[in-house]
């Protein structure tokens, strides 16, 4: 809550600095604004700037900083009753003692005892710490923005350039912001091969990537079923590929036969009105999908496998009679279905602007030479089209690929080296759900196994969009 | 130009006749047969390609109307729910003044309603049992709270007002029938006798739930409500505008504007396309190694949600301000330019402004696809039960597609309709979103 005080502080004082600058400058000018090089205002913002953006970034660091210093300052001399505990717990004890004194709720372990006195210190302390830095920092604030305004005040004269030097400013912050992407991806990178590193740390990349048990249930007995603790991400991979390869063959025809209708059939007022209408389908967000698969398709599907079942038993095929009527709700054909529906919108949309792409002279030949419309758009449309077509349906692969809602809803959790899909399967995005929203231990293999699923997921998914992004791109340039 | 219009195709025709009057003549039935099955086949193709496009097209929205005509079915009568509202006599043998906090008006009032149907309890105190069951907890806590406030209506007679339980709600509403064999019912033949005949008293009624909008998330379904989730949502949309749209809106200006063409620019490019296709769940687990293990932020807080939202919602704010930046015609700039302008004057003065309309668009479609969002909020741990309206940016907070998500996973059968009808209430705010997204372009647009 102070650092948001603080923040209006600063922005009041850039706000008074910005008129004591505007006064100086028209004070100087004698009241001939004319014969100022910039303008009264850019005076004002050059001494706003200089006593709010340094103080704010202060601010900034501290805020992003500030509690690891902390928390490191507070393990500096460990208390003689911590000396027991392992790696984790001392790593809880520190947590809890830093929530205990900002208020926030602690974990659930229960001190007792010498570590019980020693927390309630370590809480003291962190509050101690926790005062005397933010202390310094605001103080450090507030140095700056004087110092800033005492540095740039005495500069106003009538010759100053103070829009250039606004200007410099304009551009650099905007620059930032535009760095601000590339950090986000070194964020992403940074923080997933962190965890996965410490992840590999305990089990071996290989046995990872190529071992085909997952059951990262870690056993609290020695004879517990299912909880071996293996960390074989094979059968993630072939459920996920079964789902995505399910979506494309609902998404893939319907979006693309969706696309040429509209650009080659449809009219201008059928386009009106079906375009908004599949963007409302776009639209709707993945947790809806999600519940449309598990509460009315998986029942109905399932109602349907369980009938035919039902009329084949006694039947020659009695077996396969046998196993439909036996189908679960959660299967892969449902997500796979819904999952296709979702992506219909993004893969006729993407389709449509390649086809439109695709210039008039091409059809305009092929009409002249006696092709009827749908020739046109098989015989010369597609095959032009089709490097940018390829490059949409990599996209929309890369989409199912880290679709999660839908599949953690309706796909199921048993991980299988299975290509049935009447058959559960587990997705990467479930189980990194499964593993996250449970129970979390930290720095279990359970909890980092989430992270070298992320990276795979990451790693994966951008090497498509790369590649289709570079095929769409090349492919706009050719009829640029 | 007629000598030559008219003069080709006779020469052409004398250079080619002999060739083709001989095959005429040859098979001249044959060859208008062959081309007519021919061009029957091909019309015939072209129909059924035609149609096929058409199929697709019709069945996406078929689609559509299954989706969203499935969710209003199943939940549209979550906005009516049944309360009771019975006058109750306080026994005074039964509530102690001095202790009223242990006193157990819930079968105080289910023994005042057994009076009214008309059964008597019986000694194991079953009959009293199950006709708790028809009730909720609030009619207990209003009445405790009415004893609280003035003991000396002990002994008197007090109305009291509250919900029915969930499966009493569910019978009423006719989505639990008599026609289901009764073991397979949460309640017996007997209980539902009861209902039908408190409603007919009209101590139980039907009305508009309100509580679905003004109450918080509750383990009792009757009880349980949007508010806290909408407003946790509002909470973290804040967040994510006030980050993204500023900073998406100046590194499009950047990008667009000012970038110089090298190898930095073009890097920050990919960058921005890239990350725009990443999956939203990388985001999430961004989030909680960076915002939550990192710099230590509150889990499950707006906060920390905003923050993952604004960097997933960052991308595509600068794609649509930069597409709408684009599309300001040069001469704009070049006029200002040439009036003595500098680049940032022109940029800020004149281009800016007349794109807003399309940044405000683009802007507002990404709130509402970060509205949408539920898989990185799982990451930072907004799962967890939140009872009551969220504490400010740092208490623990539920949005409204997380909501949707607990109630799926919730066993009691009430919450189904209820997670329907929270996903109406979510359409509802994405529709609106999405309403001032078109009405800001039909009337702000500006073609050039």
């Amino acid at each position: 809550m102070l650092v948001w005080a603080a923040l209006l502080l600063l922005v009041l004082m850039s706000a008074v600095a910005y008129n004591f600058g505007r006064r100086r400058a028209l004070k100087k000018s004698g009241g001939r604004s004319a014969a100022l090089h910039s303008r009264p205002q850019y005076h004002g913002y050059y001494v706003a700037l200089w006593a709010g953006i340094p103080a704010a970034a202060l601010l900034l660091a501290y805020a992003v900083f500030g509690p690891r210093i902390e928390a490191a300052l507070l393990q500096v001399d460990p208390p003689a009753a911590v000396a027991s505990l392992d790696v984790n717990q001392l790593r809880v004890f520190y947590q809890d003692a830093s929530a205990q004194a900002s208020g926030q709720g602690s974990s659930e372990t229960v001190y007792a005892g010498p570590l019980k006195a020693a927390l309630d210190a370590k809480v003291v302390e962190a509050r101690n710490i926790n005062q005397v830095f933010s202390a310094a920092a605001y103080a450090a604030m507030l140095v700056l923005a004087l110092g800033g305004f005492l540095l740039a005040f005495p500069r106003l004269s009538i010759d100053f350039r103070a829009r250039n030097r606004v200007e410099g400013w304009t551009g650099a912050l905007l620059f930032a912001c535009s760095a601000l992407a590339v950090f986000t991806t070194v964020g992403i990178v940074a923080s997933l091969t962190f965890e996965s590193l410490r992840f590999f740390n305990m089990i071996p990349p290989l046995d990872f990537l190529l071992g085909t048990d997952w059951s990262p249930q870690i056993a609290m007995r020695a004879d517990q079923y299912g909880s071996s603790g293996g960390f074989g991400a094979v059968p993630l991979f072939a459920g996920t590929f079964l789902v995505m390869l399910l979506a494309m063959m609902v998404a893939a025809p319907i979006g693309l036969y969706s696309a040429i209708y509209l650009s080659e059939y449809a009219n201008g007022p059928q386009r009106a009105i079906i375009k908004p209408l599949l963007e409302i389908l776009a639209g709707v967000p993945t947790v809806v999908y999600g519940f449309f698969a598990a509460l009315t398709v998986g029942p109905m599907f399932r109602a349907a496998f369980n009938g035919l079942g039902a009329l084949m038993i006694g039947g020659p095929l009695d077996e396969l009679g046998q196993y439909l009527s036996q189908v679960q709700n959660q299967m892969a054909l449902v997500a796979g279905v819904v999952m296709g529906i979702m992506l219909i919108p993004f893969v006729s949309s993407l389709s449509d602007d390649i086809i439109n792409a695709v210039p008039q002279s091409l059809r305009d030949g092929s009409y002249a030479m006696g092709a009827t419309r749908s020739e046109t758009v098989r015989k010369v449309i597609l095959p032009a089209a089709l490097p940018g077509i390829a490059g949409a349906m990599l996209l929309a692969v890369s989409r199912a690929i880290g679709e999660t809602m839908i599949v953690t809803m309706a796909a199921g959790l048993q991980a299988k080296m299975t290509l049935n899909p009447l058959d559960t399967v587990t997705t990467v995005t479930v189980q990194i759900v499964t593993l996250l929203t449970g129970d979390q231990e930290f720095d279990s293999a359970k909890t980092l196994a989430a992270f070298g699923l992320g990276l795979t997921l990451f790693v994966v998914t951008l090497l498509l969009n790369v590649i289709a992004l570079h095929v769409v791109q090349k492919y706009r340039e050719q009829y640029d | 130009m007629t000598d030559v219009a008219q003069g080709s195709p006779g020469r052409r025709g004398t250079g080619k006749r002999p060739a083709s009057g001989k095959s005429i003549k040859a098979a001249p039935v044959n060859i208008r047969a062959a081309v007519e099955s021919r061009l029957a086949m091909r019309h015939k193709a072209e129909r059924r390609f035609r149609n096929t496009g058409l199929a697709a097209i019709v069945l996406a929205l078929a689609f559509l109307i299954v989706l969203l005509g499935s969710i209003i079915a199943q939940g549209y009568t979550a906005f009516w729910s049944h309360s009771i509202s019975a006058p109750i006599t306080v026994d005074s043998a039964k509530v102690d003044a001095r202790d009223l906090a242990g006193a157990n008006y819930h079968m105080l009032v289910a023994a005042a309603l057994l009076q009214k149907v008309g059964a008597p309890d019986d000694e194991l105190g079953d009959n009293a049992a199950a006709m708790k069951e028809l009730i909720s907890t609030d009619v207990a806590h209003e009445l405790q709270e009415q004893l609280e406030a003035d003991p000396a209506l002990i002994g008197k007679t007090v109305t009291v007002n509250g919900h029915l339980s969930d499966d009493a709600d569910l019978y009423l509403k006719g989505e639990v029938t008599r026609s289901v064999p009764e073991a397979e019912r949460k309640l017996t033949d007997q209980q539902l006798d009861w209902i039908d005949k408190l409603k007919a008293q009209g101590v139980v009624s039907g009305a508009f739930n309100s509580q679905l909008l003004t109450a918080s998330d509750s383990t009792e379904p009757e009880q349980a409500g949007l508010l806290g989730a909408i407003i946790g949502s509002a909470l973290t949309l804040l967040v994510t505008g006030l980050l993204a749209v500023p900073i998406g809106v100046m590194a499009a200006v950047y990008l667009e504007e000012f970038s110089p063409k090298n190898r930095m620019t073009d890097f920050i490019e990919v960058n921005i396309n890239n990350l725009a296709a990443v999956p939203s769940i990388v985001y999430g687990l961004l989030g909680l190694a960076l915002f939550i293990n990192w710099m230590g932020l509150a889990r499950s807080s707006p906060m920390v949600g905003g923050l993952v939202l604004a960097l997933m919602a960052l991308p595509t704010v600068i794609i649509a301000t930069r597409s709408s930046l684009k599309s300001v015609p040069p001469s704009i700039r070049e006029a200002a330019l040439g009036m003595g302008a500098s680049r940032t004057q022109t940029v800020f003065h004149h281009v800016l402004p007349l794109a807003m309309p399309g940044i405000m668009t683009g802007t507002i479609l990404a709130m509402a696809h970060a509205l949408g969002e539920t898989a990185p909020l799982l990451m930072i741990g907004m799962v967890s039960f939140v009872p009551g309206v969220p504490e400010g940016f740092n208490g623990a907070a539920t949005v409204l597609p997380v909501q949707i998500f607990i109630w799926e996973n919730a066993s009691e059968r009430a919450f189904h309709e209820r997670t329907a009808a929270a996903i109406i209430v979510l359409l509802v705010f994405m529709i609106i979103m999405n309403l001032a997204a078109i009405i800001l372009r039909r009337r702000f647009e500006r073609r050039w």
